[in-house]
């Protein structure tokens, strides 16, 4: 059947080169950046609305799975062939990036790359806020799919709050529009946000109308170092409540603190509990005032040390400390569990120590950072997923942070979405009813559940599984 | 099953963040994740686990130009180098001694300065060996007419190399340096004035040099098509030569080349005795002559009025890791308006020989290049360059693109030669 799909496929694509099928090719889009390998048995790079439609039309006429794609960065199997069928390959179609001055948006096709977008609304003193840290590699395609987060979500939201427009080839292969190009539109219901952060289950997007800002004058970045996890957690609620609303808000514990330094040497206090890196922006006269309040805050709450960055060099190397996390946590085993578990702000403090608990009860290697102004923790397990008495651990460990997560009032993905990894969990969070809500809208929409399937809602049995095998 | 593995454990490494992509020429002009470091690095997994054959990776490994691009780039610090040449070395076993020619080439020709001379001195080590012909019986390289009518075109005039002396004192009466120089097998048979040009340099700005007669080939060529034996023995003959003297330095004016050099430690492991502390010894004291020069103070005499940008070299900056100095030296040389070119560490595609070998993908990559200089908003009179291969690709693109006439391509000590009256 499949020789068959491939011959009308080659009649639908007219660059023979943009399908694939030779097996270097298909092990090339076997995986992302979470775990397991999967085969498709084609990959095609569509280039137009028009080829989505031919594709989906005919996989609904021979059931066969379809699975859109970015550039695979996704941290929770998103794009992952887990039932082997095509693999959409959007990352080459990026032919249309306009920035619209009057409506201020941006009109973009799915396999734009995210920082792009940002670049050119910043050329035309915008900004496109949404800036998960994989910007430079993501396409928006993914990140829209995704509801993808970043640093700056605290401030101005996440994907999900700059999308007021799409153009979606349904599962069953029709093209619809959604929203428009105006903030306001309360017309019927809002296909648009529920389309974003689907995860593909729901339609391919193939263009998208998105919100942009006016670019913020300046900005100020400082850092304050505490002693105590608790005193970290109460200068964060303190600078809150003072009415400061800082573009980034991020924190490291001590086993990051201490794993940056010993990976390059930048001064950072290695007996400090915890750092936190506060980027300020808006009118310079503004962040001026604020930044003054926010090292007041700070001291407030028994910080030893704050450094308000003089310049953007010293802002530059203030952020490096965050940005070395990630290399210098993996030096000594490779295998990194980013887990995103979010709870309310309230909680951060219980969840850290929710965390200690897990990290000893299970003797796995827990780091925490993240995005802790919007109870976005990350925490990372690392370990070497060639050592299977470790990844059960780690397994269970990882259940652990859910459980905690829920309980304290959270979710089980603050940005990374449910994907393949945390699917089994889902029914503790939504309860029965509330998935199976979920799962008529999936049927409705998607009646011969081809598209992305195996994403969101658990097979039967569905546990846990960090390993490739 | 050879001697040769895959650096199978190296690959755990890789957390298919996929943070390489923007940064990989290949994956920009062929368009899917194959061509990738991401996509290279899975598939040597995939050989080693016997899930794709190793034909199958060929194709993917022998379009990669290694760069090296994606390692500066990598988050979790993937040695993705040792991942290449390891799969390089593999496949060169599997296939067996059916590439005379690259044995040839690689085994006898560029470690032998005479027989390399003999060739002509110049490129015609392809020309004069009639590569076609070798190319076509043994089928070892796809060789088609069009790239050798294309580099024949943008050739140096043949320069002989004439007598250079051996020793070379320092201008002043205490050298700051002693310094031995490293001349490379293709930039000495090519660009030979610009080694002596370098030299003079060095010596201007208070250096003695010494232009080592033992020394050989860097192996960089053979090393990156899996010739790992070959490469260790001329590997062994340098760093010798360097011991018989007392230098504080081994210079040279080739980024590739370099970057062999100061990863000599690289090819020795605990069973080499004490070759791999000597070679560790060795590649700490290699340094390129931009290292060297921007340090020093250079006697400059005339002003260069012209808008110059410069090209690095992907080993110069993404192996030995010297971005800074070579625009120091630009910056500081009088008269000069340096505009930085757009994307200038994506590789221009020549990549030792794989303009040669993948003459066509070679040219998509050099395409795009062309396209960021086309895009410079002030057009540069001169573009710079720090290594023989980027110097031929670059005036093959310029001369691709018609700027024959308004764009000069440039060696860096050639510019600062210039600069500082020296005339060989």
């Amino acid at each position: 059947m499949m020789d068959e799909v491939l011959g009308q496929i080659r009649n639908i694509i007219k660059e023979q080169k943009r399908i694939l099928t030779d097996k270097a090719d298909l092990y090339s889009y076997s995986y992302d950046a979470s775990f397991g390998v999967h085969l498709p048995d084609i990959v095609v790079q569509p280039k137009s609305a028009q080829e989505v439609t031919h594709i989906m039309k005919l996989a609904n006429k021979h059931l066969i799975p379809v699975y859109p794609r970015g550039q695979g960065t996704s941290l929770s199997g998103g794009p992952l062939p887990v039932k082997g069928g095509i693999v959409l390959d959007f990352s080459k179609w990026d032919d249309k990036l306009e920035i619209d001055r009057e409506d201020m948006v941006a009109i973009v096709s799915p396999g734009v790359l995210t920082s792009n977008i940002n670049d050119a609304a910043m050329e035309q003193g915008f900004i496109y806020p949404p800036d998960p840290s994989s910007s430079h590699v993501s396409t928006i395609g993914g990140n829209l799919a995704e509801n993808s987060g970043g640093p700056r979500g605290l401030k101005y939201g996440v994907t999900k709050d700059y999308v007021i427009g799409l153009e979606v080839v349904t599962p069953e292969g029709e093209i619809i529009r959604t929203g428009g190009r105006t903030v306001k539109n309360v017309t019927g219901y809002d296909l648009t946000k529920l389309i974003v952060g689907s995860e593909g289950t729901l339609g391919i997007i193939t263009e998208a109308t998105l919100r942009l800002y006016p670019k913020p004058q300046g900005n100020q970045t400082l850092m304050a170092v505490f002693d105590e996890m608790a005193d970290s957690g109460k200068a964060i609620t303190n600078i809150l409540s003072a009415g400061i609303l800082p573009a980034k808000l991020e924190l490291m514990d001590n086993a990051s603190i201490t794993a940056v330094e010993a990976y390059e040497p930048l001064g950072l206090p290695t007996d400090a509990e915890a750092l936190i890196l506060i980027e300020l922006d808006g009118h310079p006269a503004a962040i001026a005032d604020e930044s003054e309040r926010v090292r007041q805050v700070c001291e407030a709450a028994d910080a030893k040390e704050v450094i308000i960055a003089a310049n953007e060099q010293e802002a530059e190397n203030l952020w490096k400390a965050r940005k070395l996390v990630s290399p210098a946590i993996v030096r000594e085993k490779p295998t990194k569990i980013s887990e995103d578990a979010t709870v309310p702000r309230s909680k951060i403090p219980a969840m850290f120590q929710r965390l200690k608990e897990i990290k000893e009860k299970y003797q796995v290697d827990l780091v925490v950072f993240g995005h802790a102004g919007d109870g976005n923790l990350h925490p990372n397990i690392i370990a070497d997923k060639r050592d299977k008495d470790e990844m059960q651990r780690v397994e269970q460990a990882v259940e652990g942070i859910f459980q905690a997560a829920i309980e304290l009032g959270g979710t089980l993905s603050g940005e990374h979405g449910i994907g393949t990894l945390k699917a089994p969990f889902m029914e503790m969070e939504l309860g029965e009813v509330g998935l199976d809500m979920m799962k008529r809208i999936k049927q409705s929409w998607d009646p011969n559940h081809i598209l992305n399937p195996g994403k969101i809602f658990p097979e039967p049995g569905q546990k846990l599984v960090l390993s490739d095998g | 099953m050879g001697s040769a593995r895959l650096a199978y454990e190296e690959t755990f490494d890789c957390v298919q963040c996929g943070y390489c992509l923007p940064a990989c020429p290949t994956y920009i002009t062929m368009e899917k994740e194959t061509h990738s470091p991401r996509g290279r690095i899975n598939l040597v997994k995939m050989a080693a686990e016997g899930n794709i054959t190793f034909s199958e990776l060929e194709g993917p490994i022998n379009l990669c130009l290694g760069c090296r691009a994606c390692e500066v780039v990598c988050p979790t610090n993937v040695q993705y180098g040792k991942i290449l040449e390891s799969a390089k070395e593999v496949l060169l076993e599997e296939k067996g001694r059916r590439s005379f020619f690259q044995e040839f080439v690689f085994g006898k020709v560029f470690p032998n300065k005479k027989l390399l001379r003999a060739a002509g001195a110049g490129i015609s080590i392809y020309q004069k060996f009639g590569m076609q012909q070798v190319a076509r019986k043994t089928k070892a390289i796809t060789l088609l007419p069009e790239p050798m009518r294309s580099f024949e075109a943008i050739l140096p005039e043949t320069q002989g190399i004439g007598k250079r002396a051996k020793f070379y004192p320092a201008a002043a009466d205490h050298p700051v340096y002693k310094i031995g120089y490293f001349t490379g097998c293709m930039m000495d048979a090519m660009f030979s004035s610009i080694n002596t040009k370098a030299i003079k340099l060095l010596q201007a700005a208070g250096c003695e040099v010494t232009v080592l007669d033992e020394q050989t080939c860097c192996g960089a060529l053979q090393s990156h098509s899996g010739h790992t034996k070959v490469t260790k023995e001329l590997a062994k003959r340098n760093v010798a030569a360097f011991e018989a003297y007392d230098l504080d330095y081994m210079v040279n004016s080739i980024g590739g080349c370099g970057a062999m050099l100061v990863e000599y430690d690289q090819l020795f492991s605990e069973e080499d005795g004490k070759w791999k502390e000597r070679a560790e010894k060795f590649s700490r004291k290699n340094v390129d002559i931009s290292v060297i020069l921007s340090e020093l103070e250079l006697p400059f005499k005339h002003e260069i009025n012209k808008v110059v940008t410069y090209q690095p070299s992907c080993h110069l900056s993404n192996v030995q890791k010297r971005t800074e100095e070579p625009v120091k030296l630009l910056k500081s040389t009088p008269g000069i308006q340096y505009v930085e070119l757009p994307h200038q560490h994506m590789c221009c595609g020549s990549a030792g020989i794989y303009n040669l070998i993948n003459y066509e993908a070679s040219m998509d990559i050099l395409d795009e290049k062309m396209k960021h200089v086309g895009a410079l908003k002030r057009k540069p009179d001169m573009m710079i360059t720090t290594n023989p291969g980027c110097h031929l690709q670059m005036k093959l693109g310029v001369e691709r693109e018609g700027q024959t006439d308004e764009i000069e391509v440039v060696h860096l000590v050639e510019l600062l030669a210039v600069s500082c009256g020296i005339d060989t």
